[in-house]
């Protein structure tokens, strides 16, 4: 502003085009740039691997690709929309029963996958006006309670198996080397699928909505951020990958057990995997499930040591390093999913 | 004049990222009110909390010639610095009697005791047992100040007592305060209302972005000189 | 005439929940703390007796006096290390962190005590029962319990109205900055609030123990049964509890009624219609302006 003899004149600073005196507003990182490449050779990689491993090491790993599924979409829920919930098994049962009703009246149990999938979703968006009439705490045992009673609604149908369960039909016609690897695939394809989904949802106006929502919800509100729609089409999302990770056990294990699908177990398991990795970004769930894999691997003769074990790694993370794993080695803001924005000197300027 | 009863030297409190007080350093002398005065933001109440144990400082805080600075708020009231915060934070599910003889957990004894502090105020007595919620703006402030005296205090913090009230109500408040002064009881009081902060205090401090930029007594200055250091404009400004 | 029997099953059973969901509702209350190992902590108090008592066949109600003070020292000790550093970082870690002790805690009982169930003797008290009439039994132990409950809820309730220590708490509730301002000490009086929270746990443990069998997994459906009980009474208030522990009893005991095998169903569902039309619950505590 300048002032001369009583009148005031406003100059506004010109505006170049692209960027603003000298910065530049960029989405991805050096880092996540140089990503690229390595992530898709680690796809074909884990494309291949059917034909390399044994049929033990892809089960193994199918089981690995479903934890991943399932710390992302958790990740999603509580890390950025601020939705702690224990009740997310109740889709990783509804999943798997869908594939086995649909399997039971003729589809495919690898093309009923996907429509399970949407089935959780369909369910999910009622259920979501219930539960969010809790917040906090409160809205987590929601969640488990619902979870409750899906199991018990679903193990009154005899037909479905009753309490003890059943086999999924239509998985004895493959040749099992060739079903080991379809499994396989499949569950590629939906961990793939999912991280993809995840990123696309964080780095879109939604994901900027769960910052701000994250951060203050009463502030987002004041700026117009639509907070329960937000908040609910990541409920959504992580529905349906729950459905999906549902889905997957079914066709993997070749039968559906209640206890085990609807078992809060998997809660437990995909907060451990968040806690250990990371809580809030894209990397930690990866690394969370990494390590929470091994582990489980390394432990799995111990009985129950190994959750106690992994259980009690995981609360001391949650008080002491609550960035999770991830945080701890990242000091450099590194972003291998670069979903935010950054403000770079520009230097190919003045 | 005596040791003073609180000295404090080159505090430093950081609320994150932001620097709330840059090498802020008091001194207030038993029997004495001291004003702190400044804009919204400039540190007041930031100041008040740190001498009362609520933000860790670097810096040192002595009163009564012991180093207290690692103390915590409860320990600080054990000695008689005791308190009214910005806002009143009476307690909401409890009744005025028992907000008041909250006051006395500390355990220090002295002329302050339930009924002392009702020979202060009136109408309190009889309206004992009513929930403080249902109390005026006034009213309740009038019992946060009891439940800082029946602690007995050595110091007393003021923080922004007049924020929210009618000038009148504020006037009978103050007007306490000489009752009190008979007791040697220091006071350290925060005030927006700068007019009546230097009309009642023998000295005062005037806090801009977390630093002093004026202290001493208000006769030695004008008003011009508080405005200046106040709003921060250069002191020796011509006049127009 | 069952009918008559399933209503009054219920309200006993209604004293369970709500001495179970004492301590929660004290620990949310005072600390905010929304504990997901309350559940566990009860089947802890349980094991402690079994593992402590002389024989499977002495009486537990000896267990009464020493159950509660281990855990009124325990909670003291939880709160002020553990429980304390995690409210620190907020309450979606406390929740977490609770969750985690949950499932540590479930499996080292597994592991230490196996996955069989066992139960706490009572000797003859568990079949004397008062027979007004021949369908209706309303068993001398379930009765206690009920009795055990009002009294425990009676005793919080004037510890936290009419002691200083309770007003502290209370203060401590209302507002944890103002309470440290007029000088009292929040650490220990939040240590405080916790011990008394665990010794109703405890003594809720027993009674589960004594009313049904245990296993290191039944923490789960008594955790949920507790929350329901708190949010349907209405958060902040402790009869409140009571009434909700006695809508869930009455759910499951009359859903039972009908068709055995929904009882438990039954009850889950009444939270779930109570949680879509009155989400403040049937009794929330007044709120203030």
């Amino acid at each position: 502003m300048t002032t001369d003899g009583g009148h005031v004149q406003v100059t506004t600073p010109s505006a170049p085009e692209g960027s603003a005196a000298g910065v530049r507003i960029r989405r991805s990182t050096r880092a996540s740039r140089w990503a690229i490449g390595p992530a898709v050779v680690v796809l074909a990689v884990l494309a291949y691997l059917p034909f390399l491993l044994q049929q033990d090491t892809t089960s193994t790993l199918v089981n690995f690709f479903i934890l991943l599924v399932l710390g992302m979409t958790w990740n999603l829920l509580a890390g950025y929309a601020g939705l702690v919930s224990v009740g997310q098994q109740a889709y990783i049962g509804v999943g798997a029963y869908a594939v086995l009703w649909l399997a039971q009246h003729g589809m495919n149990p690898f093309v009923a996958l996907p429509v399970a999938a949407v089935v959780c979703a369909v369910v999910a968006f009622p259920t979501s006006w219930l539960v969010f009439r809790l917040r906090g705490g409160y809205f987590a045992i929601g969640t488990w309670v619902v979870a409750t009673v899906f199991a018990l609604l679903t193990i009154r149908d005899a037909s479905l198996g009753g309490g003890t369960g059943t086999n999924v039909p239509h998985l004895d016609g493959y040749d099992p080397v060739v079903l080991r690897a379809l499994t396989y695939w499949a569950a590629l394809v939906v961990a793939a699928l999912t991280l993809a989904a995840c990123y696309i949802v964080l780095r879109s106006r939604i994901g900027i909505a769960l910052t701000a929502v994250r951060d203050d919800e009463t502030a987002a509100r004041a700026v117009g951020v639509h907070v329960p729609r937000a908040k609910r089409i990541v409920y959504l999302v992580a529905a349906l990958g729950a459905g999906a990770a549902g889905a997957l056990l079914a066709i993997s294990q070749l039968n559906v057990q209640p206890n085990n699908v609807y078992g809060v177990q998997w809660s437990a398991y995909m907060i451990f995997v968040v806690l250990i990795g990371g809580i809030g970004t894209m990397e930690g769930p990866i690394i969370g499930t990494i390590v929470f894999f091994v582990l489980q691997q390394t432990l799995a003769n111990e009985g129950a040591w190994y959750l106690i074990i992994v259980g009690s790694i995981a609360v001391a993370m949650a008080v002491w390093a609550r960035q999770g794993l991830w945080g701890l080695l990242d000091r450099w803001g590194l972003r291998l999913f670069p979903v935010g924005y950054r403000v770079e000197r520009d230097h190919a300027g003045q | 004049m005596s040791e003073p009863l609180l000295e404090a030297h080159d505090l430093v409190v950081r609320h994150g990222q932001l620097v709330a007080l840059r090498d802020v350093s008091l001194q207030v002398h038993a029997g004495e009110v001291c004003a702190v005065v400044g804009a919204n933001g400039a540190g007041k109440s930031t100041l008040l909390r740190t001498l009362a144990g609520l933000h860790p400082t670097s810096g040192r805080i002595v009163f009564a010639g012991e180093d207290i600075t690692r103390e915590s708020a409860h320990a600080r009231v054990r000695r008689g610095i005791v308190m009214v915060p910005e806002g009143r934070r009476l307690f909401r599910s409890l009744t005025v009697e028992e907000n008041i003889l909250i006051g006395e957990v500390s355990g220090r004894s002295g002329r302050w005791d339930l009924d002392a502090v009702f020979g202060l105020f009136g109408w309190m007595r009889d309206r004992r047992h009513e929930r403080v919620s249902h109390l005026s703006g006034g009213e309740q402030q009038q019992v946060a100040i009891c439940r800082a005296l029946i602690a007995n205090p050595r110091l007393l913090l003021l923080d922004e007592i007049s924020l929210g009230l009618a000038p009148v109500i504020v006037q009978q408040i103050y007007q306490v305060l000489p009752e009190l002064l008979g007791e040697d009881i220091a006071v350290l009081l925060v005030e927006q209302d700068v007019a009546q902060a230097l009309r009642v205090a023998n000295r005062f401090q005037c806090l801009l972005e977390g630093r002093t930029t004026l202290e001493g007594s208000p006769a030695d200055f004008s008003a011009h000189d508080v405005e200046a250091a106040y709003f921060g404009f250069a002191a020796e400004e011509p006049a127009p | 005439m069952n009918w008559i029997n399933a209503i009054i099953q219920g309200l006993l059973l209604g004293g369970l929940f709500a001495l179970f969901a004492c301590g929660l509702s004290m620990l949310f209350g005072v600390l905010g703390i929304i504990n997901l190992a309350h559940g566990d902590l009860a089947v802890l108090g349980a094991y402690v007796a079994v593992a402590l008592l002389p024989s499977v066949h002495t009486n537990a109600l000896w267990a009464l006096l020493f159950v509660p003070p281990m855990f009124a020292v325990f909670g003291y000790a939880s709160q002020r290390t553990l429980l304390r550093r995690s409210m620190e970082s907020g309450p979606l870690t406390t929740l977490l962190v609770t969750f985690g002790l949950s499932v540590v805690l479930e499996n080292a009982l597994l592991e230490g005590f196996s996955a069989d169930s066992h139960s706490l003797s009572v000797g003859s008290l568990v079949t004397k029962a008062f027979r007004p009439n021949s369908s209706i039994s309303i068993s001398y132990l379930r009765l206690g319990i009920l009795v055990v409950a009002v009294v425990v809820l009676a005793l919080v309730q004037l510890f936290l109205a009419r002691t200083g220590t309770g007003r502290q708490i209370r203060a401590l509730a209302d507002d944890s900055e103002a309470a440290s301002i007029v000088g009292i000490n929040t650490r220990h009086v939040a240590g405080i609030a916790a011990a008394v929270a665990f010794a109703t746990v405890g003594i809720a443990g027993l009674a589960d123990g004594m009313y049904a069998q245990f296993g290191p997994t039944s923490g789960g459906t008594l955790l949920l049964f507790g929350f329901e009980a708190v949010i349907i009474g209405g958060l902040g208030s402790l009869w409140g509890t009571l009434v909700g522990g006695c809508v869930l009893g009455l759910a499951q005991t009359i859903g039972a009624q009908i068709d055995p095998t929904i009882g438990v169903l039954c009850a889950h569902v009444v939270f779930l219609v109570v949680l879509a039309v009155k989400p403040n619950g049937l009794m929330p505590a007044t709120v203030d302006a």
